[in-house]
């Protein structure tokens, strides 16, 4: 079991949709949303995923295709 | 000192947290940030104290985020801040100066500042190994460091990075792993990495540490300047975490004292072909959208950078700007510091003083302001950037007469 930290970033056509909720439907994961700033044309939530390793990586897989950006917490740590 | 560090703090909420290797807020999920007990640090630094200290960065060890004595880099920093008459009567400025970081120790890059100060905070920490994901001068810095200081030391790199700068770490003996994938596949997995093994990843969980070193550059201009702050400093952004800890450092120094009211004005400088931050600045947005990289200003080629947004909130409060330039523009900065001044900068030094132009030329910054440029890395190190673009040496006989007519100017 795992705990893992990522930043979704939503382009604007994909505000109305509740991917979130999909994903914790879709994938035996558990969605925790620990921070969030959404408006009419930009989104952002900060959101921890709980569950096997494999699973977290297929969500996130499974939260991209959905159009949605996802990066770890850290954003960019190569520098 | 002992008791200068009163721990840990959520630059989003506010959340406290004891000063553990930890990096991220466990409420918001926001970074952390030291939070220092100023009143006890007032009371045992002065100008004194300070000029009394080492020729290094650690002279300001009571505004670093250690608790015992430096162990780790302890040459690096206390770089010349060099009066650039000559690049400044090209561009029409009395007082520019450039603080030149392409000769910091060991490893002639600003990265050495940041890493001295993780290495020495994770060594008290009780690690012994440290990690980091670095294309270039930050993992020079860590495996030369590491090396010094006898630590076992991981460096992650994508696997397509070019040979010559694996070399540069390769010759310290870390474990260099390359990941086969992408960039943004090295970052996941650094992140997996670094929330299970018991290591120092010094971009990760020794982040809150590692970015405060960045302050000694704003805490060893203002002392060369004789203890005041620059009117306009041009700081290139790669994390954007350096352009808010000068500002941090700098308001450090008044909030104790040491310097009069900060009125500096911060512009921030990216390469056009990874802007993400000038470009959201210039739009008057907080956000900022990733990009792709695509510069020859590799060392500043973040495209989804950490501290973005707090560059952005920490020039607005200066009131400065932010500006982008070309990769020709790059070049010509790099020959034009290198011609007027001897200082062979690095790629991001090009982009510092592109933006320094465009700055003059646009009225920001004028004849009479005292003006510092950040060039933070050697242009030994980039050399491919601007081998084509410098000419090629006069190739004569070993004879007089050859000398005499193949060589303009001889006589």
């Amino acid at each position: 079991m795992a705990s893992l930290k990522y930043h979704l970033r939503f382009p604007e056509e994909k505000i109305p949709h509740p991917v979130v909720y999909e994903i914790g439907q879709e994938y035996p994961v558990v969605t925790n949303i620990r921070g969030a700033n959404v408006t009419e044309t930009t989104g952002w939530l900060n959101l921890e995923l709980t569950g096997d390793i494999a699973d977290i990586e297929q969500a996130v897989e499974g939260l991209k295709q959905k159009g949605v950006q996802v990066d770890p917490i850290e954003l960019d740590v190569i520098e | 000192m002992t008791g200068k560090i009163k721990g840990l703090k959520c630059r989003e909420c506010g959340r406290a947290y004891p000063a553990d290797p930890i990096h991220v807020c466990e409420m918001c999920f926001g970074p952390l940030e030291v939070d220092y007990n100023y009143d006890a640090i007032k009371q045992v630094l002065s100008r004194e104290t300070i000029q009394n200290g080492p020729p290094s960065l650690w002279r300001f060890i009571d505004l670093l985020p250690v608790e015992g004595r430096a162990t780790v880099g302890l040459d690096a920093g206390y770089t010349p801040l060099v009066h650039a008459k000559n690049l400044g009567a090209h561009l029409g400025l009395d007082e520019l100066y450039i603080k030149n970081d392409t000769v910091n120790h060991p490893t002639l890059s600003f990265k050495d500042r940041v890493v001295a100060v993780a290495l020495t905070r994770a060594r008290e920490m009780g690690f012994e190994t440290v990690a980091c994901a670095s294309t270039g001068n930050l993992a020079n810095a860590v495996a030369a460091q590491a090396a010094q200081a006898g630590m076992r030391c991981f460096v992650f790199i994508p696997a397509n990075l070019e040979s010559g700068k694996v070399l540069g770490n390769l010759i310290y003996r870390p474990t260099v792993v390359e990941v086969e994938g992408n960039y943004d596949d090295v970052n996941r997995l650094c992140s997996e990495i670094a929330a299970k093994y018991p290591w120092a990843f010094v971009n990760v969980n020794i982040r809150p540490y590692y970015a405060e070193g960045s302050k000694s550059l704003a805490f060893e201009t203002a002392e060369q300047l004789g203890w005041k702050a620059p009117d306009q400093v041009v700081i290139p952004i790669a994390s954007g975490s350096l352009l808010t800890k000068i500002w941090k450092g700098l308001n450090e120094l008044h909030q104790l004292g040491l310097i009069d009211p900060v009125t500096t004005k911060l512009h921030g400088a990216q390469a056009e072909g990874c802007s993400p931050v000038a470009t959201a600045f210039k739009r008057g947005v907080d956000f900022f959208k990733p990009v792709k990289p695509n510069t020859i200003a590799k060392s500043l080629a973040i495209g989804n950078p950490a501290d973005g947004y707090y560059a952005i909130k920490a020039t607005h409060e200066s009131t400065g700007s932010m500006d982008f330039v070309s990769d020709d523009e790059i070049v010509d900065s790099i020959k034009l510091l290198a011609q007027t001044e001897g200082i062979f900068a690095e790629t991001a030094g090009g982009v510092t003083i592109g933006v320094l132009k465009k700055l003059v030329k646009n009225g920001l910054i004028k004849k009479g302001d005292v003006t510092v440029a950040y060039v933070t890395g050697n242009g030994l190190k980039t050399q491919e950037a601007v081998e084509e673009f410098v000419g090629r040496p006069l190739r004569i006989l070993p004879k007089l007469q050859s000398f005499e007519e193949g060589v303009p100017h001889a006589n």
